[in-house]
């Protein structure tokens, strides 16, 4: 009896696949209003970029008219001894400056994070300053305290005359570090760091073992930031440097002066590689945190 | 007070892991902060090998106690001593309890293991004792083989069993859970208080527990302490509290309860009479009250235990046969019923307008059919059933 009743319940019909449907109404990726939005800011964004590497290859001297490939321009750039002296001086520079910054705005995040004292708003908003603050007059700031203040002493032998580009940096380097590792801090939970303290550990191993490990996106997408800020840096760096300490958008600029050739293309084209491979490796490195964790 | 009706109750449940000293004792311990009074004046004694459970409503301090033995804050009046030590002078890091904290906190970039071994190292234990201490906490708590695993790839329950091997692992003299069954789903929650009350029975620790919930101090704890705004409010085995109250607080906050105002009649020796505006019938107690005649007190009542009988117009009330004739007797419609399978819950429309509430079992599978809306029922109970409360 059981039996039958069961058998004459029919078989579910199996669920229809539509045929291409119409766009729902939030589906905005699959209207063509925003599709043309999407392809005008991805074009607008990265043309000026294209057509700069593309005329890298051009073997006209003038940056207008391609007449045909080549990659002399490159040779000839690396072949350029102060142009490479720039780039090597640049890349000296984010160096320290990411690793000065790391630190001093890891420190200032936890700082700000961790304690209440007077004056923290104070304190908090004039660490933003750097960020607000028009470039220009942050370079007139540097070129005037670097010459009245402290000055840097002349004719050090090399890094050590890059010190005052560095110090420049990393003055506003670190207040981004530290506004991305403090966002990082915010959802850290403070029962880990009581964990840590129940089961014997010191202020110190707490800070290490569950506090440093938690920072560690904030810290790797600070660096990059620092980095990247400090080698593009052109404003500031070109009212605290001096005729041996010149960095690569400084000598780009003066290249520029004289003439509009390739070789500046070339010599960009090579900058604009280096920024993004790292930054393709700082995302990378994150992933693979991330991956690892879920693996 | 109501002790006449206590001898009656039941021998407590062998605990002979309980000892008689003192492992925890609070002497006249006071939190402010700020202006605020955290925890006010308490005085409490903790014996070893007790499942100790701090009870109360958000905010009345019992989490503020627990962290005052765990070293997060110092009490700002009074001692708290461990073994009969006051650890005023100790730190976190360096006092023998371990703590189970609400949100687990387990290290999240760590392996399990690695969170289970953490406080061995802290404390310099040598490795291969690590190894071993490690893979024994686990199997302790049924998470053998999952060592290798990240917290993220555990459940809900199996972080907390995680959480619960890194403090047992280091044999602390205290276990402090911070409400630990809160965040588990219902089925996991009934599962992990027995478990619960199994690995304390087994490990001989004594666990302190804070909880909000009234049903999981009473299924786990051999003693609770119910507090309300930093007060300490009574002190009891589970059954005492509930069937025993010694303030509307209590009796209102352990259980549910139907609560009347009323003026305390007769008061003698073993039998006492309470007059309640909102009840027909006077309440008439097997016991003596010490309280002054004439004086308000409040009759609570807990829902099961009233009965219901039917009620035929113009028939004789019907009488319990241990109160005199017309007392604990009251009528009243029923106006709405909960059925919860187990049982029914009732809510009684009285003469007056007051509604109470009973439940009752369906001992049989149509024992929720012997009732319904609207229905004149007489609602009636024993004489030791209510408790009587002076504050």
């Amino acid at each position: 009896m059981a039996d039958e009743a069961l058998t004459t319940i029919p078989a579910p019909k199996p669920a229809k696949r539509a045929p291409k449907e119409k766009p729902g109404p939030l589906e905005y990726m699959r209207q063509w209003p925003l599709q043309a939005i999407v392809a005008g800011t991805l074009l607008f964004l990265y043309l000026p970029l294209i057509t700069l590497m593309v005329f890298s290859f051009n073997t006209s001297r003038r940056n207008i008219v391609w007449q045909g490939f080549t990659t002399d321009w490159y040779v000839k750039a690396f072949n350029n001894e102060s142009l490479l002296q720039a780039f090597i001086n640049s890349l000296t520079i984010a160096f320290f400056c990411t690793i000065f910054s790391v630190v001093l705005g890891a420190l200032a995040a936890v700082m700000l994070w961790r304690f209440r004292f007077p004056g923290k708003t104070v304190v908090e908003g004039g660490m933003a300053l750097p960020i607000v603050v028009p470039e220009i007059c942050m370079g007139v700031a540097m070129l005037v305290f670097f010459a009245r203040v402290m000055p840097w002493p002349q004719g050090l032998a090399w890094p050590f005359n890059l010190g005052a580009i560095i110090i420049a940096h990393i003055s506003f380097a670190f207040p981004f570090v530290a506004t991305v590792v403090r966002a990082r801090l915010a959802s850290f939970n403070r029962e880990l760091e009581e964990a840590a303290k129940d089961l014997g550990a010191s202020e110190w191993r707490t800070f290490w073992d569950v506090l440093v490990p938690h920072m560690q996106p904030g810290l790797i997408a600070g660096a990059l930031l620092a980095f990247t800020l400090s080698l593009d840096d052109f404003v500031i760096t070109f009212f605290t440097a001096g005729p041996d300490t010149i960095t690569f958008p400084v000598k780009v600029y003066s290249m520029l002066r004289f003439s509009v050739t390739p070789e500046v293309n070339a010599a960009s084209t090579v900058l604009i590689v280096v920024t993004v491979i790292l930054t393709a490796v700082g995302l990378q490195m994150q992933n693979k945190d991330a991956t690892e964790k879920k693996a | 007070m109501n002790d006449v009706a206590h001898s009656n109750a039941p021998a407590p449940k062998p605990t002979p892991h309980v000892k008689d000293n003192a492992i925890i004792r609070f002497e006249g311990v006071t939190k402010r902060f700020g202006k605020m009074v955290a925890v006010d004046n308490v005085n409490l004694e903790i014996r070893e090998g007790e499942f100790f459970a701090l009870l109360g409503p958000s905010g009345c301090g019992k989490t503020t106690l627990l962290r005052m033995l765990a070293g997060f804050e110092t009490p700002s009046e009074g001692r708290v001593l461990i073994d009969g030590k006051d650890v005023a002078p100790l730190p976190p890091n360096k006092r023998p309890v371990n703590m189970v904290f609400q949100s687990y906190a387990v290290f999240p970039h760590m392996k399990v293991s690695d969170n289970v071994a953490y406080g061995l190292k802290m404390d310099g234990v040598p490795g291969d004792e690590v190894k071993t201490r490690v893979e024994e906490a686990l199997e302790l708590v049924k998470l053998g083989g999952l060592g290798g695993r990240m917290p993220d790839q555990l459940s809900g329950g199996q972080r907390q069993r995680v959480a619960l091997a890194r403090a047992l692992v280091k044999r602390p003299r205290v276990l402090l859970l911070d409400e630990p069954l809160s965040a588990l789903d219902a089925k996991l929650r009934d599962q992990m208080r027995s478990e619960l009350t199994s690995l304390q029975e087994k490990v001989g620790i004594t666990f302190i527990m804070v909880t909000h919930d009234q049903d999981e101090a009473l299924a786990i704890a051999t003693r609770c302490a119910v507090m309300n705004r930093g007060v300490l409010t009574q002190v009891a085995t589970p059954a005492d509290l509930y069937e025993f109250p010694n303030s509307r607080f209590v009796a209102d906050f352990v259980g549910s309860v139907n609560m009347f105002e009323g003026v305390l009649e007769r008061d003698e020796q073993n039998e006492a009479q309470v007059r309640c505006a909102e009840l027909a019938a006077p309440v008439y107690l097997d016991h003596g009250v010490t309280g002054a005649r004439g004086s308000t007190v409040w009759v609570a009542l807990r829902p099961e235990k009233i009965e219901m009988h039917k009620r035929v117009n113009g028939a004789q009330p019907m009488k319990m046969e241990d109160a005199p004739q017309g007392m604990n007797v009251v009528p009243g419609v029923i106006r709405d019923i909960v059925y919860l399978g187990s049982e029914t819950n009732y809510e009684v429309e009285l003469d007056g307008g007051r509604r109470v509430k009973t439940f009752r079992s369906n001992l049989t599978r149509y024992d929720q059919e012997d009732f319904t809306w609207d229905e004149p029922v007489w609602l009636a109970w024993h004489a030791c059933s209510p408790a009587v409360l002076l504050s």
